[in-house]
């Protein structure tokens, strides 16, 4: 297994949009002749004929969270067009439905149950937000589909039908606090965040850290603010008050884009004043302005800058498909790992069936992942490794800090909670 | 939460949180003003009042863009004209939406509430189609983006201070324009009694007209100068629709005085709050009080005479 998942860096790629059943009737007959029989690899009834396998892509592309979701949906397509032209699964070419969340949680739900259900989807790459996922996780469950997760959330949470793509909290936090605390010397900290699940867990595992394992150092403040706040001049006040060594900051969506810019404009320079931010990628930053968010470090996985031969490919396959301007953010990597994970998954099982595939998952490793080398764990979620960066005026990160190794994932950390 | 600090902090600090309540009421007023000349003076209840802040909102963003590649040099002042072209790009369009839409539904008030808000939705679509789902980069000339300092530990945004400047314009502009200028006699000849102001010979759908367009003017201005601390999204409009009623309806729906009032009140007791208790907290503070208060006195702060 392990060998076979080192692909060429420059992916010989189909015509985007060509349909799966029309690619694979282009393919020489022997990559057909060679492909497992139907009946074989699905024994469960799904989407499965001898020249395709149907899967489900579930994000939001209108409503509020079309702005984040977006990349998503891109990341995913290209991933499934770049399967494609290498002879896609167990010999079959990859069709996507894609379905429209439409931000609306109830709406998910009943979406994955069209794709488990109606199109017996073998795989479903989706949902960005806890609440979506929350709202589909019953319907995977019981319908017992496959669900692809790209988004960094709050751990806590996990499942035999769920593979989590992105970082749980424990792993996009405790490094990062870590690295400011011994290479900046920051003692005291000033947690802040949009009121919701994910920055409040995050923000309490970070206050254990903080507080019990990071030696002489306190929180001076936490302060949460609803979703779309739009005036933060108050609680920068408090801020320049209480004077922390590092501002912590898990605001997210367009909040985001007010707090930088009144942060900026009450005069508090980011080159002088450490901020720290787990919820800022290169998505955000388009919307707030480089000028106005740059000195700041933001701790996730992975970054559009990072310099290694695969991330460079995936990139320049992203520009050629999308344009060449194209902004990528975690997130979006993350959601292009799915089908890749569930590609090398089915071949590991030798089955799409979804029981098979959940029990294959873990010690599945992807070599050609754009953050370096991924790898599958017991409890669904990925082996990855914890990066800083620094937010520079173009808009993009600089690496200033990687962990040495991966850092293993633990969603139901003891001692945090 | 105070102990422990010099006098010297102490000080700066209430300076930098007075003005910060100062530019916390200008926003309000700013984003409340179109909706209370469109909701006091016409009793329509306007839901897309949001999109039409961000139609200023991305005219800015192209007005930003058009003097990057044609004008370099003069990029420091493009933001007055783009309030310029906001002003008139929001007003333009809401005299097309009232033309269309609102003027059939002047007497279905309950409808207009409806119709707005599948309008709102509309927009929000064709902004994302236009120019995408994502959040769209407005950029300021570096004067307007710092901050002044007073003192050494006195910072004052200068983006604050602007929209304080436009705030008052507008104010005191609106205030010209309904309360001395023969225009706005006809406009509150139209609110006090429709079929009098017309029998007296006042052509009152283009009194209506001119309304609308003025209010979702101001909202466009509005949208303008929010590129300054806020962001620009097809849904960003939906940020700021709450306040905006809030403020409106506290104020006593017609009162333009009202809505001033109330905007100082509500921004004045959320910025000292927001200091003293956590940011979700204040609004949960300040929302409890605003709905006592309208509980004993449903008309809001200040009524407006008017026969019914």
């Amino acid at each position: 297994m392990a060998d076979d998942t080192r692909y060429p860096l420059h992916r010989r790629r189909l015509m985007q949009g060509m349909a799966g059943a029309s690619a694979a009737a282009l393919l020489p007959w022997s990559a057909r002749a060679q492909a497992p029989a139907t009946a074989a690899i699905n024994t469960t009834g799904l989407a499965v004929t001898d020249s395709t396998v149907t899967v489900g892509i579930l994000h939001s592309i209108t409503g509020t969270m079309a702005i984040s979701e977006t990349g998503s949906v891109e990341a995913e397509k290209l991933a499934i067009s770049e399967i494609n032209a290498q002879g896609g699964v167990l010999g079959r070419q990859i069709k996507s439905i894609q379905e429209d969340g439409a931000s609306d949680w109830p709406n998910f739900a009943e979406k994955a149950k069209k794709l488990l259900v109606g199109d017996k989807c073998a795989a479903v790459f989706g949902c960005w937000t806890s609440a979506s996922r929350k709202a589909v996780l019953p319907v995977f469950e019981q319908y017992n589909g496959m669900l692809y997760y790209p988004t960094f959330y709050e751990g806590l949470e996990q499942s035999k039908n769920v593979i989590y793509t992105g970082q749980e909290a424990t792993q996009q936090i405790l490094a990062g606090l870590d690295w400011v605390n011994k290479t900046r010397g920051s003692k005291t900290f000033y947690l802040l965040g949009s009121d919701y699940i994910w920055p409040r867990t995050s923000n309490k595992i970070a206050r254990k850290h903080i507080e019990g394992h990071l030696a002489g150092c306190k929180v001076v403040g936490e302060d949460y603010f609803p979703l779309g706040h739009t005036q933060f001049n108050s609680v920068i006040n408090k801020i320049k008050l209480s004077k922390p060594d590092v501002i912590y900051a898990i605001i997210v969506g367009g909040s985001n884009v007010a707090f930088y810019k009144q942060l900026k404009a009450a005069g508090v320079d980011l080159n002088k004043q450490t901020l720290l931010t787990i919820s800022v990628t290169e998505d955000e930053i388009g919307g707030i302005g480089g000028d106005n968010i740059a000195g700041a470090f933001a701790c996730m996985k992975y970054f559009q800058s990072l310099d290694n031969p695969n991330n460079k490919a995936f990139v320049a396959d992203f520009d050629k498909m999308y344009g060449d301007k194209s902004v990528i953010g975690d997130v979006t990597q993350a959601a292009y790992l799915g089908p890749w994970l569930w590609k090398l998954t089915a071949e590991k099982a030798g089955s799409f069936d979804v029981d098979k595939i959940a029990a294959a998952s873990p010690g599945v490793e992807f070599k050609g992942a754009p953050e370096g080398y991924v790898r599958i764990h017991e409890n669904h979620h990925l082996w990855s490794k914890t990066r800083v960066g620094k937010a520079l005026a173009n808009g993009q990160y600089e690496l200033v800090y990687e962990t040495a190794e991966l850092v293993q994932p633990d969603p139901f950390p003891k001692g945090y909670q | 939460m105070l102990m422990g600090y010099s006098f010297g902090d102490l000080g700066s600090i209430m300076a930098m949180q007075g003005f910060a309540g100062l530019i916390l009421f200008s926003v309000f007023v700013l984003m409340a003003l179109g909706l209370a000349v469109i909701f006091g003076q016409m009793g329509v209840i306007n839901m897309a009042h949001g999109e039409f802040m961000i139609l200023g909102a991305y005219v800015t963003f192209l007005t930003s863009r058009l003097f990057t590649t044609t004008l370099p040099g003069a990029f420091g002042a493009y933001f007055f004209v783009a309030v310029v072209l906001a002003f008139c790009a929001a007003g333009l369009a809401g005299m097309a939406v009232e033309w269309l839409l609102i003027r059939h539904l002047y007497r279905r008030p309950l409808d207009t509430l409806l119709a707005t808000w599948g309008l709102s939705l509309i927009l929000q679509q064709v902004y994302r189609s236009v120019f995408g789902a994502r959040e769209v980069g407005v950029d300021q000339p570096d004067w307007m983006m710092g901050a002044a300092s007073l003192s050494d530990s006195i910072q004052i945004p200068i983006n604050g201070l602007i929209v304080m400047a436009l705030t008052t314009l507008i104010a005191v502009g609106v205030y010209l324009l309904i309360f001395r200028l023969g225009w706005g006699k006809q406009i509150r000849a139209v609110v006090q009694n429709r079929a009098m102001a017309g029998a007296v010979g006042i052509d009152t759908e283009r009194v209506d007209r001119l309304t609308f367009g003025l209010g979702c003017g101001i909202a466009g201005v509005a949208g303008s100068a929010f590129t300054m601390i806020g962001s620009t999204s097809p849904t960003a409009g939906q940020l700021y629709i709450v306040d905006a009623f809030l403020v409106v309806v506290f104020g006593g729906a017609g009162s333009l005085v009202g809505t001033v009032a109330s905007a100082f009140t509500i921004s004045q007791a959320r910025s000292t709050l927001e200091f003293f208790l956590s940011g979700s907290m204040a609004q949960v503070v300040v929302l409890l009080t605003v709905v006592g208060i309208l509980m004993l006195r449903p008309q809001g702060l200040f009524v407006l005479k008017v026969r019914r």
